[in-house]
C-alpha cells in the first residue's frame, strides 16, 4: 500500500511558548525530535495529523513534516527541519556583547 | 518629540485591554486559531519558526531614552535580552510567551508605544530619514508629517483590510536615506516659490517582483496630502489584485493599469476625498509640528574633540566613519554601529540598549533613532562630548567604525528565525564581516553596501545592495545568488542578476572575488564599488565570479 511514502512525524509549535513540538507515541508532545512518533504509513499518518491538529488549545500551525530513521529516532531530510529541531545557528543566538567584550 | 494626547492613550490604552482578552479566550479553547491569527497579526504578533516573534513599532524611527530603556527591560523580563532592530524602523523581540505579550504591551503603551498595525494588510509603521531634525541639508523634518499620516491611517476604517500591506516613507532631504523607491508610497519633501510640499512616489518595492516607485505627483501642497494619500490608497484598495497575494501589492496594480490610468483615478477620486476633509488636518499638523521644535544648541568649544582626534587614532577613525554633518556649528550626528564584526546585524542587548538611553539623556537631547540600515543614531551630539561618548560606546562593543563600508551589513533574520525563510542570512553576515575585518581591507574598500536576505520577500534589501545576497533553497541545499549595482538612495536602483548561486561555503570566497575585482579595476580610491560597476558594467566582476582562472589565482 504505501508504495515509496516517505516517514513522517506530526509537528507544529506550542500554543503558549511557540516551541517546536513533536507528536509521540502515547499522544504525548516532546520538544525532541528523536522522541517523536515516526509514521511510514500514510493513512496513519494523515489520521495522527488530524487527532493532533483537533488539539488546537495545546498546538498551532500542524503539519506532517519529512523523516528519515536513523539509530537514534527519526532524523529531518532537510535543512529547514534541522533548524527547527535545533534552533537558531549558535552564533545567531549569542547577543553582541558578549561576542564583542 | 511628540507626545500622546488623551486621545491617543486611551485609543492604546483600549486596543491593549481588547488583545488581552482575546489571547485568554484563545487559551482558553473560546477562538480558534484561524479566528485568533488575524487578531494577533493585527497587534504585531507572528509565529515565527521557534517562538512567538512581537513586532513593535518606531513610528518615524524615533524614541527617547525612556523609551529605549523600556524596550531594554521588555527583552530582559519577557524575552531573552536583545532585541532585533530592522529595516523599517521596528524592534522585534524573538522569543515571547503568548500569555506575557498582552503584560509587554501595556509596558510599551505606559511609554508610548505600539505594535499596532506592524503586520497585517494595513497601512504599516510610517517611516523616516533617521537623521531628522538634525542633517545639514534638510529641507523640512519629515517626522511631523509622518506623524500625522499615523494618526490618519491607525484605525482608520476604509483602510483595515486592503488587498495586502502598504509601506508608507517620508525623506526630508535631498539625499534620499528611507530607501523610499522602495515604499508602496513615498513622500519627498521639497520646496517650490518658497512653499513646501511633496513628491509622492508610488509602486516601489522589493520582494518577489521588484520595482522602483514611480512619481505621481511632483508636488501636492500640505492642505492637499491627507486627502491626496487617501485618494491613492482608496483606488488601489478598490482595484488591488485580492485573487493572488503575490500580485496585490500597488507595484503590481501600477504595472497592470499604467500610471496614466491610476493618476487619472487618483485625480478623480481625489476631487472627492478633498471635499470630504473639512480641513482639521492643517492645524493639527501645525500642533504636531510644534512638537518637534528642534533643540537649542549649545555653542561651545570643540577642542576636547579635536584633541582626541588628533591622539587616538582609534577615536579618529571612528569619529571619521561613524559621524555625519549636523545642521548646527559645533555638533554631529552619530551613527552607533550594530555590527561589530561577527555580530548579528542590528541585535542590541539589553545592556546596550541602556547605555545608548544613558549617552542619549546625557548628550544626546534625550533622542535616539533606528536606521534603515539597522544601526542607532544619536542626532544631536556636541562635539565636544564625543570622546566621553565613544569610551562608553566602546566599553560596551557599540563604537565598531564600520558606517557604510563592507561589514556594515543589512540582513534579515533568514532561517535562524523566520517561519517564511529559505535559507539563513545571519552567519552569511558575520563571515562576510569577520573574514573583512581579518584581511585589514575594510577602509581601503570604502563605500559598499551589501544587503542579505533569506527569501524573496526582500526584508534585507537585497535588490538595492550594492551587492544583493539572496539566500534559496535550491533542492534542499542552501543556495545564495547574488546581485550587483542595486542603489538604495535617491538614485535608486535595482540590482543584476550575476548568474548561477554559490553554495554556504563558497559565497564568502565569492564575495571576496568581487571585493577584489573592484580593488583591481577601479579609477584610483576615489571611485566606489557601485561607480566602478557603473562604469565597467558587469563583465569583471562575472569573470572574478566565475572564470576557473581568475578562481584559481583569488585561492
Amino acid at each position: 500500500m504505501s508504495r515509496s511514502f516517505t516517514p513522517k512525524v506530526v509537528t507544529g509549535n506550542a500554543l503558549l511558548e511557540g516551541d517546536v513540538i513533536y507528536l509521540t507515541e502515547d499522544d504525548g508532545w516532546t520538544r525532541d525530535l528523536s522522541r517523536a512518533e515516526i509514521l511510514t504509513d500514510e493513512a496513519h499518518a494523515q489520521m495522527r495529523l488530524l487527532d493532533a491538529a483537533r488539539r488546537a488549545s495545546e498546538i498551532v500551525g500542524t503539519y506532517l513534516a519529512d523523516v528519515k530513521p536513523g539509530p537514534k529516532g527519526p532524523e529531518p531530510t532537510h535543512f529547514r527541519e534541522e533548524f527547527r529541531r535545533s534552533g537558531p545557528s549558535e552564533a545567531a543566538r549569542v547577543p553582541q556583547e558578549t561576542q564583542n567584550v | 518629540m511628540y507626545d500622546y494626547t488623551d486621545f491617543d492613550a486611551a485609543f492604546v490604552a483600549e486596543r491593549n485591554r481588547q488583545f488581552r482578552a482575546q489571547v485568554e479566550r484563545r487559551i482558553a479553547g473560546a477562538l480558534t486559531e484561524d479566528e485568533f491569527k488575524p487578531l494577533r497579526l493585527m497587534n504585531g504578533l507572528y509565529l515565527q519558526l521557534h517562538a512567538y516573534m512581537l513586532r513593535v513599532a518606531i513610528p518615524y524611527g524615533t524614541l527617547n531614552g525612556r523609551q529605549m530603556r523600556r524596550l531594554a527591560e521588555i527583552a530582559e523580563r519577557w524575552d531573552r535580552g536583545y532585541g532585533h532592530f530592522t529595516t523599517r524602523q521596528n524592534i522585534q523581540f524573538n522569543w515571547p510567551a503568548l500569555r506575557d505579550v498582552p503584560d509587554i504591551l501595556d509596558a510599551l503603551a505606559e511609554v508610548e508605544m505600539h505594535a499596532i498595525q506592524t503586520s497585517g494588510n494595513t497601512i504599516r509603521n510610517v517611516t523616516a530619514d533617521p537623521f531628522a531634525g538634525a542633517a545639514a541639508d534638510e529641507i523640512a523634518d519629515p517626522r511631523p508629517v509622518a506623524e500625522l499620516i499615523r494618526q490618519w491611517s491607525t484605525d482608520h476604517p476604509e483602510f483595515q483590510f486592503l488587498p495586502r500591506k502598504f509601506k508608507i516613507a517620508v525623506a526630508g532631504s535631498p539625499n534620499d536615506r528611507a530607501v523610499t523607491a522602495a515604499h508602496d508610497l513615498a513622500l519627498r519633501i521639497v520646496e517650490r516659490d518658497g512653499a513646501i510640499g511633496y513628491t509622492v512616489l508610488v509602486g516601489g518595492g522589493l520582494g518577489r517582483t521588484p520595482m522602483i516607485g514611480q512619481v505621481i505627483n511632483d508636488f501636492v501642497p500640505q492642505a492637499d496630502l491627507l486627502p491626496y494619500i487617501e485618494a491613492v490608497v482608496g483606488v488601489w484598495n478598490l482595484l488591488g489584485r485580492r485573487d493572488n497575494k503575490y500580485k496585490a501589492r500597488i507595484k503590481i496594480t501600477l504595472h497592470e493599469h499604467g500610471m496614466d490610468e491610476i493618476r487619472s483615478l487618483v485625480e478623480a477620486r481625489f476631487i472627492e476625498t478633498r471635499a470630504a476633509f473639512s480641513g482639521i488636518d492643517v492645524p493639527l499638523f501645525e500642533a504636531i509640528k510644534a512638537a518637534f521644535t528642534p533643540p537649542s544648541f549649545a555653542k561651545r568649544p570643540v577642542s576636547a574633540f579635536e584633541r582626541a582626534y588628533e591622539a587616538d587614532p582609534v577615536f579618529r577613525s571612528w569619529a571619521d566613519t561613524n559621524l555625519a554633518e549636523h545642521r548646527a556649528e559645533g555638533h554631529a550626528i552619530v551613527q552607533v554601529s550594530l555590527k561589530a564584526h561577527g555580530a548579528v546585524p542590528g541585535d542590541a542587548t539589553s545592556a546596550q540598549m541602556r547605555v545608548l538611553a544613558d549617552i542619549a539623556e546625557q548628550f544626546g537631547h534625550d533622542e535616539l533613532r533606528i536606521s534603515q540600515d539597522q544601526n542607532v543614531i544619536l542626532p544631536h551630539v556636541h562635539k565636544a562630548d564625543l570622546p566621553e561618548i565613544h569610551a562608553r560606546l566602546k566599553s560596551h562593543g557599540l563604537a565598531t567604525a564600520n558606517i557604510g563600508r563592507v561589514s556594515d551589513i543589512v540582513a534579515c533574520p533568514g532561517m535562524d528565525y523566520c517561519a517564511l525563510a529559505t535559507a539563513r542570512s545571519i552567519p552569511v553576515a558575520q563571515q562576510i564581516a569577520t573574514r573583512f575585518d581579518e584581511l585589514k581591507l575594510e577602509h581601503e574598500i570604502g563605500a559598499l553596501r551589501i544587503k542579505i536576505s533569506g527569501c524573496i520577500n526582500a526584508c534585507g534589501h537585497h535588490h538595492v545592495g550594492h551587492i544583493g545576497i539572496l539566500g534559496l533553497d535550491r533542492a534542499g541545499v542552501e543556495t545564495y545568488q547574488i546581485t550587483l549595482g542595486g542603489d538604495h538612495t535617491e538614485t535608486a536602483a535595482l540590482g543584476d542578476r550575476t548568474g548561477p548561486g554559490f553554495g554556504a561555503d563558497e559565497i564568502v570566497p565569492a564575495i571576496e572575488r568581487l571585493v577584489g575585482a573592484y580593488l583591481e579595476h577601479r579609477d584610483g580610491k576615489q571611485e566606489t564599488f557601485l561607480e566602478t560597476y557603473r562604469r565597467l558594467g558587469m563583465a569583471p566582476f562575472k569573470a572574478a565570479l566565475y572564470d576557473q582562472e581568475s578562481r584559481v589565482a583569488a585561492e
